[in-house]
């Protein structure tokens, strides 16, 4: 009995369905497969009904589905010709406040503003008017700031104070000056863990490091795990050609599609020139490039060499925590089997 | 000779001390107690300050009290103190000349004092004064002889409905936060700009009307939110309060009923948005002061997500009334669905400017005409414009409606904070539509799209309009845009806005198209589409209007006709209130 | 992890990080989680935001106490005392689980009460400097929690008892029945991405893969027929006693791949010492570390970016590393420079495809033998043990018990650090990360904004401290050990408490472990005490 109290029912679009007390008419409407446009929504975030783009139907009266809970009996229309103008001139007011910038923006093929303006084939907006115009500043490495893009759906500043719970951001200036920024337009408390380029619609955020290293369509992304602390992130590096430019990760991921400075931006040594490219053998006491063939050689006679005058205990291996399972499993099985040694170790294992 | 004391009260309400209630009020302490004046006439003496009366333009107003008859003096000022007191308080003759006119009796007649009754009559810092007028009778009776529930049906039976803008039925509100298992619970009173006469003159009812709402749902808390910047509002409720805690009426175990309550300021700083009562709480709670999303209502998940209830200070100010006289009584007053009177600034273009109080139902005629003796210079009334900022535009042809919740929601405006301003023949009707306008897209919060965006959309058509760039399409983005903006907003701040314009819009359409299609603003308001020149037939020749002209547009030799530039022509105005011969034609 | 594999049985995080949420009271102690762990802290801040009180003891004012009910500010390598104290108060309030500690434990005996009986809370205060009604308090939210979690790092471990020091963390754990459920363990985070895997891997001198010891005939008969060859038959040498083997010329030649031991082991001239006494040293690296500087071969291996394989994180969870771009130049698969040595060594490994090493691994340890990568990309990752390949995998340890049976109470005493200040030394430096680098740098160093923003070491040095020392923010100081000195700016922080300094260890240029000691190992694990060295701060 008590079960079936926090069941309602609904309909929507007119199918009928089942929830949870509580659900929002937004997340009834997925569970059916029947999208609804969101530009401030964020599934890993509270409400804040602040774009109004999720508007849909109810008694003839448009509600924001994404916080209105569903109730019983209630017959909720998504896309009435009503809604859908409604819709249409919301999105052409953000339109109206947006440069119209899309051919180089880092965000174009990606940007959700952009999606919906396709969606509405919104050419040129209605409502035309003056825009905000900020002066283009560069106070931090890790993220490019463009304010004018910024069609203040409030996720960043929500994301940085309930995930990251720093707060380093908020809304200020009132009315259509209204803008999100750091305290005093410093950057006091940032993080830089880039939450906020993760959950942003549009190029308002975005990262520094990437810009204009390639456009969404010339990018391979590839799953894999951060190679940073142990938490084990789930990556999604993007890569443009034979370099990494970007990072993001999977929301339904064990990091729930969160990352650190370190994760978000500090995978760049992946492409360093610094890399070692070539075996080095030290000769007269000077480390030269040499060929594989001679590096193997040298090493494996210099080993057995050891090995068969002083023992194999005279040879020892230290592992690497940074590698994987695979190699490190490799890696004592060889001094164990080849080698006939148990002095292996790795320096962090404790 | 009657030994009954002489009371002087001295009007020091933010008007009143504005124009000199200090001085008027030391002058008089200093005069009878430097000449010895209770003892020469042997009776005492005392002057007070009081709160407002609502007839601020005549400020500062005396009432001298001398044997049961009171007489009001006006526009009082330090010098005129030793008059009054040789030859009235003294003399017992009354100096007519300096008394209130006909207008200060006819301002009042046609008001129904509930709330404001006590204003301009007791001592606000005085807790004796309003007791001895039968002050926390109320609570006292609502504690000791009401349960909760019983004070809840007493507030659901006067009709009472929110004076802070939504008109929402107290008692339900009460009743949904009452029904709330969650404790603790909070009970907010919004003292807005428009409360402050409340606060001044007679802030103890504002605390026992919190007091009785804080029983009634069971709060253990309540709060005064208000502007810092009203320092004597602030100032007489913090005086209040201590004098309340004294007496045992605020703190632990109110009245012996076992019942704690406690009262604490929560200061806001300027921002319309906080009449909405969520911004209103994230202020509280320290946040940028922007709405939330509704549902969930205050009254169940409110400040610090607890049950709230918020009501702004006129409100609460009705509580101990309704209590002590019972609902039925005040449902007597009003209309059908609107009971009670109404707290109104009555301003603009109307001759007698001031704080009124009417009984909810009362015609915008017998508010313009009676209370406020009609239009400055007899001029012809154009329009009323109701509601505060987002209120609408009432025209004249709808003098008789009766003002109450339901009328001015048929004729698209709102009760709102009470702002009630008068627009005569001189106004054009573009230009005040656009003031508003741009009052509410600065004040917009900035949270939903329709309203930070739309606000800013519609000040920019408007302004075109009144430079004369406007065309008819604009008229229809206007239209287009208010209705997005009126069901899509996210608080009543932004489906709202687009009142003004929509009011106008239905009402004085030929002057919006005046100023389309004719390119020309029939009230001479709007500087892009007038034109100054001079009427050679009249033209003496003084060369005044040459002086006065700050861009040296007007040309011409003394006695000899004069000629504007009209490409230099800054369209000020100064030559056509300097000619003497109403020889600047303005078109 | 020796330590908690005495008490258990086995040692690793016992739950999953999602659980982390779900904590009633969550005690952090000795981990910097918000700038080391930054995603474990996400969550950590969630179970806050849900409702749950966080206890943390740490030295410094480290972020996370932003978020705490209660921040006790122990002494560095005063753990024992502290973690004592609290157990008393448990103890006197009647809070332990009879239950629990009846059925599912061993060694809560009349000694065990006697030494924590002795153990006050005044007492502790006297050692940790941490006010005792603060012990008390976190002791009864630690106790009463339904649901505790205790998380702790290297503030735990790299101490001269460390392996003391986690004992006595399993000890609070089991008096409060916090173990073998959702929601309530003991976690230890790991630092690496792989720490978890190269341990369980058998990178170990005493283990095979899966914690097996090689000195019991039975598991090498496993193993030997499993790689077809003879096996040694005693434990190997530890990391540095292989170090101090080579100072004695016991070993000859070494092959290191993918670590930097001078920057990262203390005692920084100790480690070139005895890394130039080799005969031969190889290096296995994707940079030109300070420790491939030293090497006779130095081979170029790929990066994680580069290569396909697992990881393991700190929750147990095996989890997809695939390749993103093509190594450059010469740089080769760590795997195929084994399999090449190897081969040439005379003993082949004819591996076609890592997935085969990957289910070689699954015959060696039964916990593994359930994940394929098959598995992996469809469900995302697993927690071992997962035994077969319907099982779901682990998100906690010891619903049914523990792998030695009962898990067992630890008589611990508080003993001081090895390294105590004195009048030549009078600070404690208390060394570790900061949020933006990593390790020895030769990741993060490379990454320009992160340079930009946190390139230069420094040293946190209370207001207080710094009055007396005459030094402000920026102020170039001399930080002299027993060991060495280096030099490197001052900031002035609240961070640290008065007396204790901190320096991360990231840069090479002020490389903290010049001056920490290679002396004072943990008894047990011979971890180095790295969080507790005694220094001198002078102005230059």
């Amino acid at each position: 009995m008590e079960k079936l109290k926090n069941i309602i029912s609904l309909t929507i679009d007119g199918q009928r369905i089942t929830v949870q007390s509580g659900t929002t008419i937004l997340a009834a409407a997925r569970k059916l497969d029947i999208s609804i446009p969101v530009l401030c929504h964020h599934p890993k975030l509270t409400a804040t009904g602040a774009c109004r783009v999720c508007i849909v139907e109810v008694n003839g009266i448009p509600v924001t589905s994404c916080t209105t809970a569903a109730e019983e009996g209630m017959e909720v229309i998504t896309a009435s010709p009503y809604i859908e103008n409604l819709r249409r001139d919301i999105i052409d007011l953000i339109l109206s406040d947006h440069p119209y910038d899309c051919m180089v923006c880092e965000r174009a093929g990606s940007c959700e503003l952009q999606e919906l303006a396709y969606k509405y084939q919104i050419r040129t907006p209605v409502f035309r008017g003056e825009r905000r115009i900020y002066p283009k500043r560069d106070g931090n490495p890790f993220i490019e700031r463009d304010m004018e893009k910024c069609i203040l759906c409030g996720r960043c500043v929500k994301v940085c104070d309930e995930v990251q719970g720093v707060g380093a951001i908020d809304y200020a200036y009132k009315g259509f000056q209204t803008k999100i920024c750091p305290p005093f337009e410093r950057d006091l408390s940032c993080e830089f863990c880039g939450q906020c380029i993760t959950v942003c619609p549009t190029g308002a955020l975005v990262s520094k490091p990437s810009l204009g290293k390639g456009r969404q369509q010339d990018i391979r992304k590839v799953a894999t795990i951060c190679p940073y602390c142990g938490c084990g992130c789930n990556l999604t590096l993007h890569a443009h050609k034979n370099e990494v430019i970007r990072t993001s990760s999977p929301k339904d991921s064990i990091n729930e599609g969160w990352l650190c400075v370190k994760g978000k931006f500090g995978l760049s040594f992946i492409n360093s020139p610094d890399r070692l490219k070539t075996p080095l053998v030290r000769k007269n006491g000077v480390l030269v490039e040499a060929s594989w063939e001679e590096a193997f050689t040298y090493t494996a006679d210099r080993l057995k060499q050891i090995r068969d005058t002083r023992g194999p205990d005279a040879i020892g291996g230290l592992s690497s925590a940074r590698c994987t399972n695979e190699e490190n499993y490799l890696f004592q099985k060889f001094l164990r089997a080849a080698v006939g040694t148990n002095n292996v170790d790795h320096c962090a294992r404790y | 000779m009657s030994s009954q004391p002489i009371e002087i009260k001295v009007c020091l309400g933010t008007s009143g001390s504005a124009a000199g209630g200090e001085e008027v009020l030391r002058m008089f302490q200093h005069r009878i107690s430097e000449q010895g004046i209770e003892a020469q006439i042997g009776r005492r003496c005392t002057p007070k300050k009081v709160g407002c009366r609502g007839f601020c333009s005549r400020d500062v107003l005396v009432d001298i009290i001398r044997d049961g008859n009171k007489t009001t003096y006006q526009s009082v000022t330090p010098i005129m103190v030793e008059r009054i007191v040789q030859d009235h308080i003294v003399g017992g003759t009354a100096i007519a000349e300096w008394t209130v006119t006909d207008e200060y009796a006819s301002f009042h007649e046609k008001q129904h004092k509930i709330v404001l009754g006590p204003c301009g009559e007791i001592d606000p810092e005085s807790i004796d004064e309003y007791i001895a007028m039968q002050g926390y009778l109320a609570a006292r009776k609502a504690m000791t002889r009401m349960t909760p529930d019983d004070v809840i049906d007493e507030v659901v039976r006067s009709g009472l409905r929110g004076r802070g803008g939504s008109g929402f039925l107290t008692g339900e509100k009460w009743k949904v936060c009452r029904r709330e298992e969650q404790h603790p619970k909070y009970i907010i009173c919004n003292v807005g700009e428009v409360n402050r006469p409340l606060a001044e003159g007679n802030p103890h009812a504002i605390i026992e009307g919190l007091l009785i709402g804080g029983y009634a749902i069971c709060a253990s808390k309540g709060y005064l939110y208000i502007r810092e910047r009203y320092h004597r509002s602030v100032e007489r409720l913090r005086i209040a309060i201590e004098q309340a805690r004294e007496k045992g009426f605020i703190g632990p175990n109110v009245f012996g009923t076992g019942f704690d309550f406690e009262i604490e300021f929560s200061f806001g700083t300027e921002a319309f948005i906080c009449g909405e009562e969520t911004a209103l709480m994230e202020s509280i709670e320290g946040k940028r002061a922007m709405p939330r999303v509704r549902p969930p209502f205050p009254a169940v998940q409110g400040l610090w997500g607890k049950p709230t209830v918020i009501n702004n200070a006129e409100t609460f100010s009705n509580i101990p009334i309704i209590i002590g006289r019972g609902g039925e009584w005040f449902s007597s007053i009003g209309t059908k669905e609107s009971k009670g009177t109404k707290v109104f600034t009555l301003s603009g273009k109307v001759r007698n400017n001031g704080l009124v109080e009417i009984p909810m139902g009362m015609s915008f005629r017998d508010i313009v005409y009676g209370i406020g003796g009609g239009i400055e210079g007899d001029k012809a009334l154009k329009a009323i414009q109701v509601g505060g900022p987002s209120g609408g535009i009432i025209p004249t042809s709808m003098l008789d409606l009766g003002l109450d919740y339901e009328n001015l929601a048929k004729v698209g405006s709102i009760v709102g904070s009470g702002g009630m301003v008068v627009f005569d023949e001189d106004d054009c009707i573009v230009s005040v539509t656009k003031f508003y306008m741009e009052f509410l897209q600065r004040e917009s919060c900035g949270k939903c799209t329709p309203c930070r965006v739309g606000t800013r959309r519609m000040l920019e058509l408007l302004t075109k309009i009144t430079e004369g760039t406007g065309g008819d399409e604009d008229l229809r983005t206007l239209e287009r845009l208010s209705g997005v903006m009126a069901a899509t907003s996210l608080c009543g701040l932004g489906r709202s806005a687009p009142n003004p314009f929509l009011t106008s819009f239905s009402h004085f359409k030929d002057e919006y198209l005046a100023h389309i299609r004719d390119r020309k603003c029939p009230a001479g308001v709007c500087t892009a589409l007038i034109i100054f020149s001079v009427n050679e037939e009249q033209c003496k020749g003084c060369g005044l209007c040459k002086r006065v002209c700050p861009a040296k547009a007007i040309a011409g030799e003394v006695k000899k006709i004069h000629l504007i530039d009209p490409d230099r022509c800054i369209k000020c105005g100064a030559c056509f209130r300097a000619c003497k011969f109403k020889a600047i034609k303005k078109q | 992890m020796a330590g908690l594999a005495t008490v258990f049985g086995s040692g690793a995080m016992t739950n999953s990080l999602a659980e982390i949420e779900n904590n009633d009271a969550l005690f952090v102690i000795g981990s910097n989680t918000k700038e080391n762990h930054p995603i474990v802290a996400l969550r950590m801040i969630k179970a806050v935001r849900k409702g749950a009180k966080l206890i943390i003891a740490d030295p410094r004012r480290v972020p996370l106490v932003r978020f705490a009910h209660l921040w006790l500010q122990q002494r560095p390598g005063t753990d024992v005392a502290l973690l004592n104290g609290m157990m008393h108060v448990i103890l006197n309030d009647g809070l332990t689980d009879s239950a629990f500690i009846a059925e599912r434990t061993e060694g809560f005996d009349e000694n065990f009460r006697k030494n924590i009986g002795e153990c006050t809370p005044e007492s502790a205060e006297k050692i940790t400097g941490v006010p005792k009604e603060k012990i008390v308090e976190a002791a009864r939210i630690y106790a009463r929690a339904e649901r505790a979690g205790i998380y702790y790092t290297m503030g735990i471990t790299q101490h001269s008892h460390g392996t003391d020091n986690v004992l006595s963390i399993a000890n609070l754990a089991l008096m409060t029945g916090n173990l073998g459920k959702e929601s309530s363990g003991v976690n230890p985070l790991r630092g690496q991405n792989n720490v978890q895997g190269a341990t369980d891997m058998g990178c170990l001198p005493n283990l095979f893969p899966g914690y097996q010891r090689v000195t019991v005939p039975a598991v090498r008969r496993k193993f030997e027929e499993l790689w077809g060859v003879k096996l040694p038959e005693h434990e190997g040498l530890m990391a540095n006693g292989m170090l101090d083997a080579a100072l004695e010329g016991k070993l000859k030649a070494l092959y290191i791949m993918g670590e930097n031991p001078v920057l990262s082991d203390p005692d920084m001239s100790h480690t070139k010492k005895a890394l130039s006494s080799l005969d031969f040293l190889v290096v296995q690296d994707i940079f030109m570390t300070e420790t491939a500087a030293l090497a006779h071969v130095v081979l170029p291996a790929t990066s994680f970016a580069e290569k396909v394989g697992t990881f393991t994180n700190t929750e147990r969870r095996v989890q997809r590393v695939r390749r993103v771009v093509d190594a450059p130049g010469l740089a080769m698969k760590d795997s195929h420079i084994i399999m090449e040595l190897s081969g040439r060594m005379g003993y082949s490994m004819p591996y076609h495809h890592t997935e085969e090493v990957f289910q070689e691994i699954g015959k060696a340890w039964p916990a593994m033998a359930g994940i394929s990568y098959s598995r992996l990309d469809e469900e995302g990752g697993l927690q071992w043990p997962c035994p077969t390949a319907d099982h779901p995998g682990t998100p906690f340890l010891f619903k049914n018990g523990f792998p030695r049976g009962k898990a067992a109470f630890s008589m611990v005493q508080y003993t001081p650090s090895i390294e105590q200040p004195d009048a030549e030394y009078p600070f404690t430096l208390t060394t570790g990360r900061m949020l933006f680098q990593y390790h020895g740098g030769s990741m993060t160093r490379r990454v320009a904004p992160i340079e930009q923003v946190a390139g230069e070491p420094y040293i946190e040095i209370n207001p207080e401290d710094a009055r007396d020392l005459a030094v402000t923010n920026g102020t170039v100081v001399t930080v002299a050990s027993r060991q060495g000195s280096l030099t490197v700016k001052a900031q002035v922080s609240a961070r640290p408490g008065r007396g204790v300094v901190f320096i991360p260890f990231h840069f090479r240029e002020a490389a903290a472990n010049v001056l920490t000691s290679s002396k004072g190992l943990d008894p047990i694990c011979r971890i180095p005490s790295l969080k507790v060295t005694a220094v001198r701060i002078e102005k230059t």
